[in-house]
């Protein structure tokens, strides 16, 4: 069973009952999971999570779906991985990388779209639908392939065919909108509005954001149940790093980890970077942008959840970096080098960051440092196509030999 | 009759002209004002705007060409 009471808002504290619904009808605030914390604390210890499934329905307690009718293709449980090498160059003695790029859709959007797709299901819906250029497609897709659901995926007509293969072979419906991203949000606002089905990031989304706090889960769990003492989290919506943020604090709040004095650190793209344009101005206004990255997982120009990020990395005493573009693709080629991950730029961001906040002394040697890593390299190679430089040779051992010379 | 729920984000220098009043004139819709935060130097304003699907829209692009950003309130949809 699911421990979910309703919903509130987040702006104005009114409060709705548990449904296919995303914002206040009175100050148009977003809505969020109101759990019966008092039950669970009966209930939940680390050897109850440990003992659940290797994946992040170990922590359903906390999440606002049940496990008995999961939509589970194993998301989460994915590694941390102690650095050596990065951190040796860093000189840091406690860098671990959290690789959610091995979930099986390839992304950390297997977390938020397995909670979603569950959700859906408990309401009854048939149609799983978003919008997306890579990796929430993909991770519909599969769900709804998993659960016997329809799905739609709208995209900008223009997105190249590449970007959506690995979304389109899961069986869903593909929508190209011949149109600007604008038109896209538009045009998805209109279809949820009017057709009955769960679009995970609208009439979902309060349920869909609560997956992110497996992020949370699993670090501290992982870590032998605490918090480290930093966290690097890119930022497209915002949502992200402030679930890690309530994940963690859920633990302490239920006695499972110490107090938490995790700094949250956000990490953008010079070409999309409302959230840290913000910051570095000292407000919590987060003015929308065109988008114009290399990073297109964190291309969101209007983030719904941006003011949260802010008063998140505010109220952990955190920061917040703005990568170079150019930057993005060295921090892809470094993790790869260094520690055998391969990231898309959404990590390459966070390397970037990392690098900064190291430099700038504003992450201390011996803390524990945790970077997130979202995506797999793998849908995103054009991004460090100029590193395939083979040596061509001949099928002689001469050839070969004074190749080797060089 | 549609209703569109919306944010506007306004720049500095209009600030002080009553853009909302003049869309409601202009257009004849209903603008209702829901949220807003307005600085001396950025403002945003989160309304509901009723009234005919077409003037809304002629409304919406009025609106953007006098230099207001206009979004949706529950920010973008297209993720990565």
């Amino acid at each position: 069973m699911s421990y979910v009471k309703g919903l509130f808002c987040r702006e104005c504290g009114r409060e709705y009952p548990a449904e296919a619904i995303n914002a206040c009808d009175f100050c148009f605030g977003p809505l969020e999971v109101i759990y019966d914390y008092d039950s669970i604390k009966k209930i939940i210890s680390r050897d109850r999570i440990a003992s659940g499934p290797n994946s992040i329905w170990r922590y359903h307690d906390l999440l606002p779906a049940d496990i008995e009718n999961a939509v589970d293709i194993n998301a989460g449980m994915t590694p941390l991985i102690r650095s050596h090498n990065f951190a040796k160059s860093l000189g840091l003695e406690n860098l671990y990388f959290k690789n959610d790029s091995v979930n099986p859709s390839f992304s950390f959007k297997d977390r938020v779209v397995a909670v979603a797709s569950t959700k859906a299901l408990e309401f009854g819906f048939d149609t799983l639908a978003c919008a997306s250029t890579g990796n929430l497609a993909g991770s519909v897709a599969a769900h709804a392939a998993r659960a016997g659901m329809r799905s739609f995926v709208f995209i900008p007509a223009d997105l190249e065919p590449g970007k959506i293969l690995g979304s389109a072979v899961y069986g869903p419906n593909i929508m190209a909108v011949d149109g600007s991203y604008d038109d896209v949000n538009r045009l998805c606002s209109e279809i949820a509005d009017n057709y009955p089905w769960a679009f995970v990031n609208i009439n979902m989304r309060p349920y869909y954001a609560e997956g992110s706090k497996t992020l949370g889960f699993e670090v501290a769990e992982q870590l032998g149940w605490k918090a480290p003492d930093n966290c690097i989290v890119p930022v497209a919506s915002g949502a992200l790093l402030t679930k890690i943020w309530k994940g963690l604090n859920e633990l302490a709040s239920l006695g499972l980890i110490d107090p938490v004095k995790t700094k949250m650190f956000a990490a953008q793209a010079e070409g999309c970077s409302p959230v840290v344009t913000a910051f570095d101005a000292n407000s919590f206004n987060v003015r929308p942008v065109k988008p114009n990255t290399i990073a297109k997982s964190l291309a969101i120009g209007n983030p719904a959840d941006g003011y949260y990020a802010l008063r998140t990395i505010e109220e952990s005493i955190g920061g917040a970096w703005a990568v170079r573009e150019d930057e993005v693709a060295d921090g892809i080629k470094e993790l790869a080098e260094k520690e055998g991950i391969f990231t898309e730029p959404a990590g390459g961001v966070v390397i970037g960051a990392l690098k900064h906040l190291v430099e700038t002394g504003q992450i201390k040697p011996s803390e524990t440092t945790v970077a997130y890593i979202t995506g797999n390299g793998y849908k995103t190679q054009e991004v460090v196509q100029d590193i395939v430089r083979p040596n061509l040779i001949k099928p002689t051992m001469s050839s070969f030999e004074s190749s080797m010379k060089l | 009759m549609a209703k569109q729920r919306i944010k506007f984000t306004f720049p500095q220098e209009l600030i002080t002209t009553p853009v909302i009043y003049e869309l409601g004139i202009r257009f004849s819709v209903v603008t209702n004002v829901r949220r807003a935060d307005v600085r001396e130097g950025v403002g945003w304003v989160i309304l509901e705007i009723e009234g005919d699907e077409s003037q809304i829209q002629n409304g919406l692009d009025w609106v953007t060409e006098m230099g207001v950003r206009v979004d949706s309130v529950g920010g973008d949809i297209v993720e990565g």
